[in-house]
């Protein structure tokens, strides 16, 4: 009998992810003084997309019908992993090790989608994805290192619940560090500004929405909702370093997380809307910061 | 516990001295780093008067003579960033966390007999001091230099908090003065290399050679 | 007494900024020397009180150094006299780049000379490490703008890097004042003070391992300042472009302050226990600096670069004696005399050419007997005593090292010393000599040459010349007093 507070998890992103978006556009819409759209927009586009027909352009192959669904797939599994509560569905000593892998596929099955297009365009968005990636992925590694080693275990639930108050209050400067470097990686991989601006019209100054010009119909559909779910699950990494929600108990720490889940997608909308994208040769600096703080924080961790 | 903190602010504000490519940023980094050393102090030890007469003028001189003196060079300079490094602002930025780890495996192996108020202390003065040093030969513009000096005594003047030593008052007055007087001389000989070479690229000062 | 000594120039340095006439302020600078020298002499009748519950004190080592200092300070303050009367306050032409500069103003430059005699005096007489500390970074803050007197951009660069070299130097031996205060702090026994005889006092007491940290960051970082290898890069440029008479004073007197300093600490690191460690230092570096200066005089084309390089080797011959140990110390001693005098006096007659060829160029200066004939004896002198030829005293003080280097069994040590200044002698006079003789190639417009730019740097010869024939006995007696300390003996 599967437990019901486990498959509670995956749900929970599945149905909510999409929400994130609409808070994000809601708040910027609110600070440039406008109503903006609906809270649910991202539901009817999603549920318009799936209800048209995709078209494929001839010179693509099988690679670029397989992507969307690839990717769907494999952020579905990283929901299944990263743990809103106490214990997620999957749950094994070194998951987060595969977690970051299946992000690894989706954004490996993502890139060659777009480099089978031919499009220029798509081959640009391409390799700034990679580049990018290429530096933020060592420091999100790094930055779940340092929690295992903080908390002594390998797998994500038990590292999460572990982080108590205590553990606070003992290693504040440490924690902090990880989660300002997980905010910086939360940026960048989700192609929000200052990395990156998704309401760009301008395909050269693209990196994510650059690559996914070609897709249409449900494709785009699965493309978007991955995205989405994505969103969700870093927002959920960053919510378990900041909050010591382990040690509640079970439903409370799920709901809570949910409430700062959503508040963060708030954040991001505070962010979006105060700064500026940053210029694309800024954009490794800001990376490389977020390597050195998981670093610093890394140290730290070491020294006792 | 605040001694922690300082040190992690020290740590942080290490790393964006490192990171910056804008001068004025940087001396603000400095400036703050000199101003939270200038509180240690008094945490660290017990009060006495001339500990805090000491601590102000510190604090003063750190945090509010020096970035004055800067930012008043850097208008007559009118050099704001220092666009190209000898090391690039990344390279620096991830050098530093390995400088940290160095620092920390330095200071694991030295026998410390003075009772310190953080484990902290040691090492993160010792990354002061490489930073500094790093910041001095890694830069072109001479003021990035001189912050780097800065920087460096920022380093030793927290190692020397952190052994829990204290100089004389006379004797600390007089290393202050000392520095003091000198950005103050460098302030002045980084205005005449403007004048002279219409930039402050230290790279560029090789007339000498052999 | 001490109060005077470093008070006087100090006092004429901020008189000399409000005098008006150049005359006046050249009259004060030889009368704030010529005092400061008597008062110096004084010691050597009767000793000195110390000053401030003995943070000051003249020790034999601070009165042997002080005589060196002053002699230099008396002769360079006759010379500056005559030197600031023919320089020009008006934009002149730089002759090597025929752009236009102009002068510090004197009143600055008088000022700073006078400064840099009290901070030099503080840091000889200073038997406190942080005192000595603070000093040793405000001599180097006082002569920085002695380096810019003339304002153009090679001797600006000159000072910027002697300015940020030796603070960057200075302040790493800060660390080892610091680390000095750790090994003495964990005695257990409260904390000792950083006075130099506290220390000695206490001297079983202090942690190992921290004094020998100390003694790395004090050789290290006053090292930078002594000009030890490969520390000394600021040296040559700083040598070259400044004034003659600053050169002078900056190779014969302030590069033996900071070997106070080094000497200092070895004291103390001997003290407790580490002699052997602290000597093998001193002749590591020692060496390294002879070899480096070799490796840069041979076919160097700069004059005073050349001059400089051999400062740099002079040091290092300095440091190697003290690192030999036995009669080699009491030779470091006499070579720190020797090398003063005539450095001090080559620099000087270099100062000379200079003003007379207007190039530093070696191969462009000839026939130095015909133009300018009493600079060029004494040049000549010069270059023999400083490549050690008997009978001057360099020989005498580089014979009894290698003399006590054979003696105590160090042959390799001795054959390398002997071979790096056997090519330094070959580069040194190779240049020099051509210097001297052949016509000049084209007629010189040359002034007759000043009595006060000729007769310092012969007089400092002459002294140089009696040192190696004959040594007065109570001077001798203070060396090997001297020597005594740093672990020398007979």
């Amino acid at each position: 009998m599967i437990n019901l507070k486990e498959i509670f998890q995956p749900l929970a992103a599945m149905l909510l992810a999409p929400l994130l978006f609409g808070i994000i556009n809601r708040v910027k819409a609110f600070f440039a003084g406008r109503r903006g759209q609906p809270l649910l927009q991202s539901y009817y586009d999603l549920w318009k997309l799936l209800n048209k027909g995709a078209v494929y352009s001839t010179t693509t192959s099988w690679v670029f019908r397989a992507s969307p669904v690839v990717c769907l797939a494999a952020v579905v599994i990283v929901a299944c992993i990263i743990p809103l509560g106490a214990r997620n569905v999957i749950s094994f000593s070194g998951d987060f090790v595969l977690a970051v892998y299946l992000l690894g596929l989706m954004r490996f099955f993502m890139v060659i989608a777009a480099l089978d297009t031919g499009s220029s365009f798509e081959g640009m968005g391409a390799s700034r994805e990679v580049q990018f990636s290429m530096l933020a992925e060592p420091a999100l590694f790094i930055g779940l290192a340092v929690l295992a080693r903080l908390t002594s275990s390998l797998s994500l639930a038990q590292a999460f619940s572990s982080v108590t108050p205590q553990v606070w209050a003992s290693h504040c400067a440490t924690l902090l560090l990880v989660a300002a470097a997980f905010v910086i990686i939360l940026l960048a991989e989700n192609a929000r500004i200052p990395v990156d601006d998704p309401n760009t019209h301008l395909e050269l100054t693209m990196i994510h929405e650059v690559m996914v010009l070609d897709n249409s119909g449900p494709d785009f559909a699965f493309i978007m909702y991955a995205a989405a779910i994505k969103l969700w699950l870093f927002s959920v990494l960053l919510v378990r370093v900041l909050l010591p929600v382990g040690s509640m108990p079970g439903w409370a720490s799920v709901l809570v997380s949910i409430t700062a889940v959503l508040l963060i997608a708030v954040l991001v909308g505070i962010v979006e809307s105060c700064m500026a994208r940053l210029r694309l040769i800024k954009v490794p600096h800001l990376l490389f910061s977020a390597a050195a703080l998981a670093i610093l924080a890394l140290v730290f961790a070491f020294r006792d | 516990m605040w001694t922690d903190i300082i040190m992690v602010l020290l740590t942080l504000t290490n790393m964006v001295a490192l990171g910056t490519s804008r001068i004025r940023a940087c001396i603000r980094i400095v400036a703050f780093q000199g101003v939270s050393l200038g509180l240690l102090p008094l945490l660290t030890h017990p009060f006495a008067p001339d500990l805090l007469i000491f601590a102000i003028l510190n604090t003063l001189l750190k945090g509010v003579v020096f970035p004055v003196i800067l930012v008043r060079t850097l208008r007559q300079l009118n050099v704001w960033k220092e666009e190209d490094p000898y090391v690039d602002y990344g390279l620096s930025l991830l050098a530093g966390p390995f400088v940290l780890a160095l620092s920390w495996w330095i200071s694991s192996r030295l026998p410390l007999p003075a009772a310190i108020s953080s484990s902290m202390l040691i090492p993160v003065a010792l990354f002061t001091l490489f930073v500094g040093f790093f910041l001095i030969v890694s830069r072109k513009k001479a003021l990035f230099q001189v912050l780097g000096y800065l920087v460096l005594e920022n380093g030793i003047y927290a190692f020397g908090v952190a052994v829990a030593f204290q100089q004389p008052l006379l004797i600390e007055l007089g290393i202050l003065l000392d520095v003091f007087v000198g950005v103050f001389v460098m302030g002045i000989a980084m205005f005449h290399i403007s004048r002279q070479f219409d930039h402050i690229d230290t790279d560029r000062l090789s007339s000498l050679r052999s | 007494m001490i109060l005077l000594l470093i008070l006087i120039p100090f006092a004429a340095g901020l008189a000399s900024l409000l005098i008006r006439q150049d005359l006046w302020r050249r009259r004060l600078l030889i009368a704030a020397a010529l005092c400061h020298a008597g008062l110096v002499a004084a010691c050597w009748i009767r000793t000195a009180q110390p000053l401030w519950s003995g943070w000051f004190q003249i020790d034999p080592t601070a009165q042997f150094f002080l005589t060196i200092t002053d002699i230099l300070f008396v002769a360079a303050a006759f010379y500056a006299a005559g030197y600031l009367k023919a320089e020009k306050y008006a934009m002149s032409k730089d002759f090597e780049e025929h752009q236009l500069f102009v002068n510090a103003p004197e009143a600055v430059f008088t000022a700073c000379l006078l400064l840099f005699l009290s901070t030099m005096t503080m840091v000889i007489t200073s038997q406190h490490f942080g005192m000595l500390w603070v000093a040793m970074e405000a001599t180097t803050l006082v002569s920085a703008p002695l380096i810019y007197f003339h304002r153009h951009h090679r001797s600006l660069e000159a000072a910027w890097k002697y300015l940020l070299i030796c603070s960057v130097g200075i302040a790493i031996s800060l660390l080892g004042n610091f680390f000095l205060a750790i090994s003495a702090s964990g005695s257990g026994v409260g904390v000792v003070s950083l006075m130099r005889q506290d220390l000695i006092a206490h001297s079983s007491q202090l942690l190992d391992s921290w004094v020998k940290a100390a003694f790395i960051f004090f050789i290290v970082g006053y090292g930078t300042k002594m000009g030890l290898a490969p520390m000394h890069t600021w040296l040559p440029d700083a040598h070259s472009e400044s004034p003659s008479l600053v050169s002078a004073l900056l190779s014969g007197a302030l590069l033996n302050c900071a070997f106070v300093g080094i000497l200092r600490a070895f004291e103390v690191t001997s003290a407790a226990g580490l002699q052997e460690f602290a000597r093998d230092l001193m002749i590591l570096f020692g060496l390294v600096s002879i070899a480096f200066a070799a490796l840069f005089i041979i076919g160097q084309a700069d004059y005073k670069r050349m001059l400089a390089y051999s400062s740099v080797e002079h040091m290092g011959i300095l440091a190697l004696g003290i690192g030999l140990g036995g009669a080699a110390v009491f030779g470091s001693m006499f070579h720190a005399m020797n090398h003063s005098l005539t450095k001090a006096a080559l620099f000087m007659v270099a100062g000379n050419i200079l003003a007379a060829y207007k190039t530093k160029t070696a191969n462009d200066v000839q026939g130095m007997f015909s133009a300018i004939p009493k600079s060029a004896v004494l040049w000549t002198m010069g270059i023999l005593a400083i490549t050690g030829f008997p009978p001057f005293g360099v020989f005498m003080s580089e014979f009894t090292i290698l003399k006590a280097a054979i003696d105590s069994g160090r042959y390799y040590i001795s054959a390398i010393f002997l071979l790096l200044l056997a090519v330094i002698f070959i580069g040194i006079s190779a240049m020099a000599f051509k210097m001297a003789q052949g016509r000049p190639e084209k007629p010189l417009e040359v002034a007759p040459e000043r009595a006060l730019s000729v007769w310092p740097p012969a007089l400092l010869l002459a002294g140089v010349l009696v040192l190696g024939l004959y040594v007065p006995s109570k001077l001798s007696d203070v060396m090997h007093t001297v020597a005594v300390f740093f672990g020398g003996g007979r």
